[in-house]
C-alpha cells in the first residue's frame, strides 16, 4: 500500500513539528496570555484579564528610549555589516580566482561562528579598555595624550562587539548568491562596453539582492532581540528593550515583561515582513 | 567577419582588488585577534590582570578556574554542556535530515511549516526562554537542562539544521535515486545506500552547527536551564563577578573544545570529498 504523497511529507516534518509545537509556538501563546494578566509579585501569574501591561509599557517615557537605543544600535550594525560583509563576499567571488583558495577563506571567516559569542564579546575588553592594547598604541604613537574613555563600555564597543559578531550573518547569504551569478553575464556586459561601475550596479547588486535580504533578516532580529551585548558591553551605560525585560523578570515581574516581549516582537515581525515583501525567500532557500 | 577581440592579459588587477584584499585582511584580523588576546594573557602568572602587559607565563588560572568555588561550578557545567550538546546533535542530525527529505516536494502546509521555522529561527531568545519558563510552570513541570533546556536549544538548532540540509540537498541529483529504483532497491534500501552515503558530508555540516549552536547557546537557555547550570550561562555570570584571568582561561578552554570539534567535522568532510574526487579518477 503507498500512502498519498502530501502525508508521506507530513510524516517526514512530524518530528520538526513535535519540537516547534511545545518549544516555539506555545511558548509565545504563554507570553501573549501573560501578557493580558496580573502578576502576584512573587512570580505567579493571576487569570484575571487586564490591560494594565500594555497602558504601563506605553505610558512609560522609558518605553520610547529604550526602542530608540535599541533601533540605533540596530541600523548601525545593520550598516556596518552590510557594508563590510558585501564587499567581503564579492571580494571572495569575484576576485579570488582560485576556487580553492576562495573556499578556503569563507572557512576562515565562518569559524568563529562556531565559537563562543560570549567570550568573542570580552575578547575585546582587553582591546578597548583604558590601558588597552588600542589606546597603548594610540598614546605611543602620540595621537592623542590621555587614553580614550569612550572605547570600552560606551555605545562604540557596543556596535564594535556587534558587528564583531553578526558580519558573518551577512558575508554567507550574500557570498552564496553571488556564487551562483553566471559569470558569462559579466563578460557579456564588459563586450557590450558596460563600464565597471555599470556592472555593479546593474548586474551584481541586483543578484544579490536576496542574499542581503536573508543577512538583513539575522542582522536585525539578533540585535533587537539581544540583551547581553548592550548590558557587558555599555558597561550598563545603554540599555535595549531585552535588557529592560531581563530587568523585570529578574524581579519576577512576568506580566509587565511579556507585554513589552509582545510589542518588541510585533515591531521586529514587521520589520522582516517589510523585508519579506521584496524578496521571495523562501523561493531562494529552498530551490 | 570581425576580428576577435583581444582582451587585456587577465593578471592585470584593478585597483579595487588591492583596496579589497587590504579590507579583507583587517576584517580577519579584527576577527581572530581579540581571541588571540585572551588565549595569551589567561597563560598569566599569580600577578595577572585583565589587560596587557603579560604577567609572567603559567597556568595558575586554569587551574584556578577547576579548583576554587569562587568561580562557580565550572566542571559540573562543562559536563553538562557536552552531555546537552551532544543530544542536541543526534536530535537535530535525524529531524533536520527527515525535514529535508520532505521538503524536497511541495506538500499541502509547506510554506506554513517553512515559516513557523523561520519565526523560530529569529525569536528574540531570551522572550521563548521566558515562555517555556511559563509554560513548565503552567503544567507544574520542573525546568531542567535536559527537558526545558533541550527543546530550547532545538527550537534554534532545527531551523539552522534544515535551512543547512536545504542547501545540501538542492545539489543532490534525483537521477541516483531513480537508478537504485529502477534496479529493484526498497524506498528503505535506497535511503540507507544511495541518499544517506551521498548527503553524508551534509549531515556532518549539520552535526556541526547542532554542537556548536547548543554548546554556546545561552539566551534561550538562561531561562530554561533550571537549578543546574549550563557552561554558557556560567561564563555568563563570571563575566558580571569574576575580575581575574580565570574567565579568560575558561574562554581558552572552551574555544579549544569548540576547535575540535570543528576541526573534527571540517576534516571529515574534507577526506569524503577527497576520497569521492579519487575514485571519480580511477573510474
Amino acid at each position: 500500500m503507498r500512502l498519498p504523497k502530501s502525508l508521506t511529507s507530513w510524516f517526514y516534518v512530524s518530528p520538526l513539528l513535535l519540537v516547534l509545537i511545545p518549544f516555539f509556538v506555545m511558548p509565545i501563546i504563554v507570553v501573549i496570555a501573560a501578557s493580558f494578566m496580573q502578576g502576584d509579585g512573587f512570580g505567579g501569574i493571576v487569570p484575571t484579564f487586564t490591560w494594565e501591561n500594555y497602558q504601563g509599557v506605553f505610558s512609560e517615557k522609558l518605553t520610547w528610549n529604550l526602542y530608540l537605543s535599541t533601533v540605533k544600535f540596530t541600523i548601525l550594525t545593520w550598516f556596518f555589516t552590510l557594508i563590510i560583509g558585501f564587499w567581503i563576499a564579492y571580494y571572495l567571488v569575484f576576485h579570488i580566482r582560485s576556487e580553492l583558495l576562495a573556499m578556503g577563506l569563507f572557512l576562515l571567516c565562518t569559524v568563529p561562528f562556531w565559537t563562543s559569542n560570549i567570550i568573542r564579546m570580552i575578547s575585546w575588553i582587553p582591546l578597548l579598555g583604558q590601558n588597552g592594547l588600542v589606546n597603548m598604541a594610540l598614546v605611543g604613537s602620540g595621537v592623542v595624550k590621555e587614553p580614550l574613555k569612550v572605547l570600552l563600555f560606551s555605545d562604540f564597543s557596543v556596535v564594535v562587539a556587534y558587528v564583531h559578531q553578526l558580519t558573518i550573518f551577512m558575508i554567507v547569504p550574500v557570498f552564496n548568491s553571488l556564487a551562483r551569478v553566471d559569470k558569462r553575464i559579466v563578460e557579456a556586459a564588459l563586450d557590450a562596453g558596460a563600464s565597471r561601475w555599470d556592472i555593479m550596479r546593474r548586474i551584481i547588486l541586483p543578484l544579490s539582492r536576496s542574499g542581503i535580504a536573508l543577512g538583513s533578516i539575522f542582522v536585525i532580529s539578533i540585535v533587537m532581540g539581544d540583551f547581553f551585548v548592550v548590558k557587558v558591553m555599555s558597561g550598563g551605560n545603554s540599555a535595549s528593550v531585552v535588557a529592560a525585560l531581563f530587568e523585570n523578570i529578574s524581579v519576577l515581574q512576568y506580566p509587565p515583561a511579556a507585554a513589552h516581549a509582545v510589542v518588541l516582537m510585533i515591531v521586529v515581525v514587521l520589520m522582516i515582513g517589510a523585508i519579506l515583501r521584496t524578496v521571495d525567500i523562501r523561493k531562494e532557500i529552498a530551490q | 567577419m570581425k576580428a576577435p577581440v583581444i582582451r587585456p592579459p587577465l593578471d592585470r588587477r584593478p585597483w579595487t582588488f588591492y583596496v579589497l584584499t587590504a579590507l579583507f585582511v583587517s576584517y580577519v584580523l579584527a576577527l581572530y585577534g581579540p581571541m588571540l588576546c585572551i588565549y595569551l594573557l589567561s597563560f598569566q602568572d599569580l600577578r595577572g590582570g585583565l589587560v596587557f602587559p603579560m604577567k609572567g607565563l603559567s597556568v595558575h588560572w586554569f587551574v584556578d578556574l577547576f579548583t576554587q568555588v569562587r568561580t562557580g561550578d565550572v566542571k559540573g557545567s562543562f559536563d553538562r554542556s557536552i552531555k546537552l550538546a551532544v543530544l542536541v546533535t543526534l536530535i537535530t542530525v535525524v529531524v533536520s535530515f527527515l525535514a529535508g527529505m520532505a521538503f524536497r516536494r511541495r506538500f499541502r502546509g509547506d510554506t506554513a511549516v517553512f515559516y513557523l521555522m523561520i519565526g523560530s529561527l529569529v525569536a528574540p531568545g531570551l522572550v521563548l526562554g521566558i515562555g517555556i519558563g511559563l509554560l513548565f510552570q503552567f503544567f507544574h513541570l520542573e525546568p531542567s537542562w535536559f527537558t526545558s533546556a533541550l527543546g530550547a536549544q532545538l527550537s534554534l538548532t532545527l531551523p539552522f539544521g534544515v535551512l543547512v540540509m536545504f542547501a545540501v540537498i538542492s545539489r543532490f541529483d534525483r537521477r541516483w535515486e531513480e537508478a537504485a529504483r529502477d534496479l529493484g532497491a526498497s524506498p528503505w534500501q535506497i535511503t540507507r545506500m544511495v541518499v544517506i552515503p551521498i548527503l553524508l558530508p551534509g549531515l556532518v555540516a549539520v552535526a556541526l552547527f547542532g554542537f556548536t549552536l547548543s554548546y554556546d547557546e545561552f539566551a534561550r537557555t538562561l531561562q530554561t536551564s533550571g537549578s543546574l547550570n549550563t557552561l554558557p550561562v556560567e561564563i555568563w555570570t563570571m563575566t558580571l563577578n569574576v575580575t581575574s584571568p580565570s574567565l579568560y582561561a575558561l574562554g581558552t578552554v572552551t574555544t579549544i573544545v569548540s576547535f575540535i570539534i570543528i576541526g573534527v567535522c571540517l576534516g571529515s568532510i574534507a577526506q569524503m570529498q577527497k576520497r569521492r574526487a579519487m575514485r571519480k579518477a580511477t573510474h
